[in-house]
């Protein structure tokens, strides 16, 4: 056959390993990206619920609810803005879940398995192209709520820095997804997911303040770490809110900075796992 | 033989799944260059065994060597030497044919020129030459399954295994996949697959491993197997369903010792396995002109991989078997 003999890299240094983990997860986030360049609907589907989100409750729920302390519907649309940003983070783990689980179904994680990649690169690469989908994701609603009328009130510092909180949430929620991806048996499950987290997403201070929730509900919203990220990106956008006295929300920044941390310490290790349980 | 000339070799090969006993001391020779065939049930233990050879799992007990090497031990220098096409056609809907075998040349490491020029190679071996710049999406199955199988053939591997390549496809996609398999077959690549239609293993394999409950039942080629359970057979296909009955006498009279003549009620096929065919052959169609009975077909042919394998693990394999006759 004349064929082209192919010699595959056959070193084996720890050296080489790193190199071809950095060369495969480049392959696969060159890979993940053209999806996203070929298929731009992509984005107006995920972001389709946000938006009607924010438009149901600025201006049909918003208007009866006193988030300001200055009257009802005043400075809602300044307190729902920074709540749909983080709500939009922490819904992304579907899309992470949704991605894996597709890739098993199709068997793609098998094939790359069986080959002399560096397996990690199906994970590294998958994040990586996870986060700048949400950093696009981001731009378009903050695109949206500058429209709406919506005006950061901080510095260009204290603005970049909520960015980064709302990333950093995002960032973690990844681990989540990818556990939840190899975990559910197929896309059907993985979309099912849907169930679960929305009460996550809406048992926070995203659209309401836990303040004006049943006792034990509101203590479950202020600790929940959706509401940690957007008390603290409140606080940079200098949005209005009322203050509460849970002791999460006073320290919202510090909390938007260690959630994801534990987040990320708690099922970093589990998608690891998980993934290696493959092979069992 | 010596062990080198074995591509794949497995000794007692253990594999349990909670309650299942997937694999229980399975043992494997497939010689360099061949096309093995791994035929059995659902739930025989195929894809448990491609599994294993493929370096997907690790096995619980008993050895096996790829190309080689040990697949527990050395699973990198394993997965240089083999290609997978798993049960799952792998191909990226959203990015041209093209671009799947170039991004799958960048995973095998060759280097970003080498990966194109092997990707133009893939596509013009695999007959998709022009369709190398659209989206898979739009392919046929037999397509789709082939641009599978050129992505796992990037490296040339040593060995390349198929489970259940033409699973889900129309006849003509699995004649397609067929060729494209026999091709790589006759460029010296072993090849070993897993399939439960018995006419695939029939047309494509030069030897056949019947399992069953994980354990070899019987290794042999295809026409070995079926002449282990012996006997041609005597088939008569009735013009009129009315003379089944007639014909069915008749072919017990030639039938080989203890054998009962086979019914199909919706062919009008009747059969019988005899121990002399020609005899059989000029009894039964003398007998047929004297009670001027008129048949569609008369003939002898040999037992079928159904037949065989009925015979060999006194089961009836899976009702996918008769979409596939």
């Amino acid at each position: 056959m004349s064929m082209l003999r192919l010699a595959p890299d056959t070193s084996d240094t720890l050296g080489s390993r790193v190199r071809w983990a950095v060369a495969d997860c480049w392959t696969i986030l060159i890979q993940e990206l053209t999806h996203l360049v070929r298929q731009p609907s992509t984005f107006a589907w995920q972001l389709g619920f946000p938006i009607v989100m924010v438009l149901m409750f600025v201006y049909v729920f918003g208007s009866a609810m006193d988030v300001s302390g200055q009257g009802a519907g005043e400075g809602y649309l300044e307190f729902a803005m920074p709540g749909l940003f983080a709500m939009t983070m922490a819904f992304g783990f579907m899309n992470t879940a949704f991605a894996v689980a597709m890739i098993k179904e199709k068997g793609f994680i098998d094939r790359f398995r069986s080959m002399p990649m560096a397996s990690s690169a199906v994970v590294t690469g998958r994040g990586l192209s996870d986060v700048i989908h949400a950093t696009v994701d981001l731009a378009i609603l903050v695109a949206i709520a500058l429209v709406l009328g919506w005006r950061p009130g901080g510095g260009i510092a204290a603005t970049l820095s909520a960015f980064a909180l709302l990333l950093w949430l995002r960032l973690a929620l990844i681990f989540v997804g990818i556990q939840l991806g190899l975990m559910v048996k197929n896309t059907e499950a993985a979309g099912n997911l849907f169930a679960v987290a929305f009460p996550f997403g809406m048992v926070s201070s995203v659209f309401a303040p836990p303040d004006l929730m049943p006792g034990w509900l509101g203590a479950v919203a202020a600790w929940n770490p959706v509401s940690s990220t957007a008390g603290a990106i409140r606080e940079l956008f200098v949005s209005p809110a009322v203050s509460s006295g849970y002791w999460i929300e006073q320290h919202a920044v510090a909390a938007a900075v260690i959630w994801p941390a534990v987040i990320t310490a708690i099922f970093l290790p589990l998608a690891v796992r998980q993934f290696q349980r493959l092979g069992r | 033989m010596s062990t080198s000339d074995y591509v794949v070799l497995t000794e007692g090969l253990q594999k349990r799944y909670r309650e299942t006993q997937a694999l229980d001391g399975l043992d494997l020779a497939v010689p360099r260059g061949l096309v093995f065939g791994l035929l059995g049930p659902n739930g025989a233990g195929k894809t448990t065994a491609v599994r294993i050879l493929s370096t997907l799992v690790r096995p619980d007990g008993g050895r096996a060597e790829v190309a080689g090497h040990d697949v527990r031990t050395q699973p990198r220098l394993v997965r240089r030497r083999i290609g997978l096409t798993g049960q799952n056609t792998a191909v990226d809907d959203n990015i041209s044919a093209r671009q799947n075998l170039v991004m799958f040349g960048r995973l095998f490491h060759i280097g970003k020129a080498a990966a194109r020029q092997r990707a133009d190679e893939l596509l013009a071996q695999f007959g998709l030459a022009d369709a190398a710049e659209k989206t898979p999406k739009k392919f046929s199955g037999g397509m789709r399954r082939r641009l599978d199988l050129a992505s796992s053939m990037i490296l040339a591997p040593e060995v390349l295994f198929l489970d259940e390549p033409t699973t889900g496809l129309d006849p003509a996609g699995r004649r397609e996949v067929w060729q494209a398999v026999g091709e790589l077959a006759a460029h010296g690549t072993t090849v070993v697959l897993t399939t439960h239609y018995l006419d695939e293993a029939d047309k494509l394999c030069d030897r056949i491993g019947v399992i069953d409950r994980g354990r070899n039942v019987v290794e042999d080629t295809p026409s070995g197997l079926k002449r282990r359970i012996g006997n041609e057979r005597l088939e008569i296909v009735a013009a009129d369903p009315g003379d089944l009955p007639a014909i069915e006498m008749l072919l017990g009279k030639v039938a080989a010792d203890g054998r009962t003549p086979t019914l199909d009620e919706t062919t009008l096929a009747a059969s019988v396995a005899v121990s002399n065919g020609v005899t059989a052959l000029t009894e039964v169609a003398a007998e047929l002109r004297h009670r001027d009975l008129t048949v569609a077909d008369l003939g002898l042919r040999r037992p079928t991989l159904d037949e065989a394998f009925l015979h060999l693990t006194g089961e009836r394999p899976t009702d996918d078997l008769e979409v596939s006759k």
